[in-house]
């Protein structure tokens, strides 16, 4: 399933000077520009209120934005209707932060959606079947450890449970770009950590591209700093020159605008009190 | 004073569009017959205990009200035409679309209002459905075909029910004077009015009731405004709409 490493890296997700006006009078997003490359994972960090969910919207095409231009995949999507916007959706995957798993279908029914559903997987018109896709949403499911839970409902299954379905969902259909929004808001430590170890696994499995929004300064450092090991089916530290270091790169959002973009060790440098809080060394210097 | 006018002429609009597009909908492919018939079921079958109790009781109180009038003109023979017509050109439509509202306005806009703060809604969008085809259109289809037919069962039973105050209780009338008498008296003009209303109403209850439930914002609480909005502005269009109507009627 992994892509070729050596192919010329892809500008996946581009923003250029975008912003979105509800009808307060601060922006929900100000000027926001970055660029987002096949292979890197991308850690949004900021308060709550900052913007960072109105940010995945937007790429999502589920917000218009008032001004700028936004790019997905190399092609200009700023003034795409709402059907073009379908085909570019079906090339993301996304994880909501309340969730959005479909309370009256199974937990099979959710996880097939995206297969049943996206144009591109229907064959002459016609869409396929619960059971011709029963294989890639068993696959999907296995991944996140789920296996056995295709015929239960949502409502049945716990707070991180219901998170691991809708990361099955979201990567059932091979995406280019997966948006994870908040995944380890609201668990506990450890459950918190068993989906970060996910995403991880995700990442060396597909060799994807993500944006990880978190509250957690640690799901980015997991993120820069581990590998997944397959024969001790455990995280293990990364090498000081692996090439997966510099693919993490972190963001941080303050108010709707983007303060701060660079890898783990300038934002441990970062001296901004804001942005400092993101980072791992207040915690440094209490201990 | 113009912000103030703003926003209710924004909500018109967007219920406009949404109207627009959920019937474009219906002769477009996909077409979600599981969530029609699901939905049928819910507004039709499960509206019609309900339905058939008021359209009853609307009868039986037609008839005790309007016996001791026309008993003062010595006109209760009459009482079958006043039960029909009041019936099929009013009482029949409002009430039970009154009904409806209350019971499915409500229905509909707390479930997509939960759908909408839980994200299904965008989580639709992003897999690759469109909220209007999969959620509004049955639900507008469900409506404009069940609630005419509750409509007529409740216009129907609410003469029966007539017929029992003026026949076996009150004895005003012979019951077949009563059943000539109230088929008689209905026009065409009657029946039309009988039935455009209820299709005008089925419109205004599943798209406000969708409306309001897609807009909502802020958590559970919002839900609940959603859906106490939802069924006060369905109600109060299903008056001012057959205000209209009947204005339109009275002069043909
Ligand atoms: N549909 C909307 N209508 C009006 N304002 C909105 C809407 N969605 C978001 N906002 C506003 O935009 C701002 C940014 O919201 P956003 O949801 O992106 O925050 P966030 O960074 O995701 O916060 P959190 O970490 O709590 O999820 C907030 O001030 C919010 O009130
Ligand atoms: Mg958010």
């Amino acid at each position: 399933m992994a892509r070729n490493e050596a192919s010329a890296p892809r500008c996946i997700l581009k923003f250029e000077d975008v912003s979105l006006q509800f009808d307060q009078p601060r922006p929900a997003l100000d000027r926001v520009s970055f660029e987002i490359w096949s292979g890197e994972t991308r850690i949004i960090l900021g308060a709550a209120g900052s913007g960072k969910t109105v940010m995945m919207k937007i790429a999502l095409g589920l917000l218009k934005p008032t001004s700028g231009r936004i790019s997905v995949m190399g092609q200009e999507v700023t003034h795409f209707d709402e059907r073009q916007w379908y085909d570019v959706r079906s090339r993301i995957g996304v994880l909501f932060q309340e969730g959005g798993l479909f309370d009256s279908l199974t937990i099979e029914e959710n996880v097939a959606y995206p297969l049943l559903n996206q144009a591109r997987f229907m064959t002459a018109g016609k869409k396929p079947t619960l059971d011709s896709v029963r294989p890639d949403v068993q696959e999907a499911l296995n991944f996140v450890e789920l296996g056995n839970t295709l015929n239960k409902f949502p409502s049945e299954l716990s707070g991180g449970m219901r998170r691991r379905v809708g990361i099955a969902r979201g990567s059932v259909a091979d995406p280019d770009l997966f948006l994870y929004d908040s995944p380890t808001a609201g668990l506990d430590p450890i459950t918190a950590n068993t989906i970060i170890t996910l995403l991880i696994k995700d990442r060396e499995m597909r060799n994807s591209t993500a944006a990880i929004i978190t509250h957690r300064f640690q799901d980015g450092h997991l993120m820069a700093n581990f590998r997944y090991n397959p024969e001790k089916e455990c995280l293990e530290k990364l090498a000081a020159d692996s090439p997966i270091r510099e693919k993490t790169k972190f963001m941080v959002m303050k108010e709707g605008r983007l303060v701060f973009e660079g890898s783990e060790a300038e934002l441990d440098a970062c001296s901004d009190p804001y942005i400092s809080k993101f980072s791992m060394h207040p915690a440094r210097k209490v201990s | 004073m113009l912000d103030w006018l703003k926003s209710p002429f924004l909500t018109f609009q967007e219920f406009v569009l949404l109207a627009g597009r959920a019937t474009v909908n219906v002769v477009r492919r996909p077409f979600y017959g599981q969530d029609l018939f699901l939905q049928m079921d819910t507004i039709g079958v499960g509206s019609l205990p309900i339905t058939v109790l008021i359209g009853f009781f609307s009868g039986v109180i037609m008839a005790l009200q309007m016996s001791r009038a026309l008993s003062q003109y010595g006109a209760t023979g009459q009482v079958g035409q006043i039960t029909a017509i009041t019936l099929v050109r009013e009482m029949g439509p409002v009430l039970t679309a009154l009904l409806i509202a209350g019971r499915n306005a409500s229905g509909i806009a707390s479930e997509l209002g939960s759908m909408k703060v839980s994200e299904q809604i965008d989580a639709m969008r992003a897999l690759g459905t469109d909220p209007v085809k999969k959620l509004v259109t049955p639900r507008l289809l469900a409506m404009c075909v069940t609630l005419p037919l509750l409509t007529i069962i409740a216009d129907f039973v609410g003469i029966v029910g007539g017929y029992m105050v003026a026949v076996p209780l009150l004895r005003l009338t012979t019951g077949s004077q009563y059943w000539n008498n109230a088929w008689r008296s209905l026009e065409y003009n009657d029946i039309a009015q009988g039935l455009i209303k209820p299709l005008l109403f089925a419109f205004i209850i599943a798209l406000v009731g969708c409306l309001y439930g897609m807009r909502t914002t802020g958590g559970t609480q919002g839900v609940g405004r959603a859906t106490t909005q939802a069924v006060v502005v369905a109600s109060v269009w299903i008056f001012i709409v057959t205000a209209l109507v009947t204005r339109i009627f009275v002069n043909l």
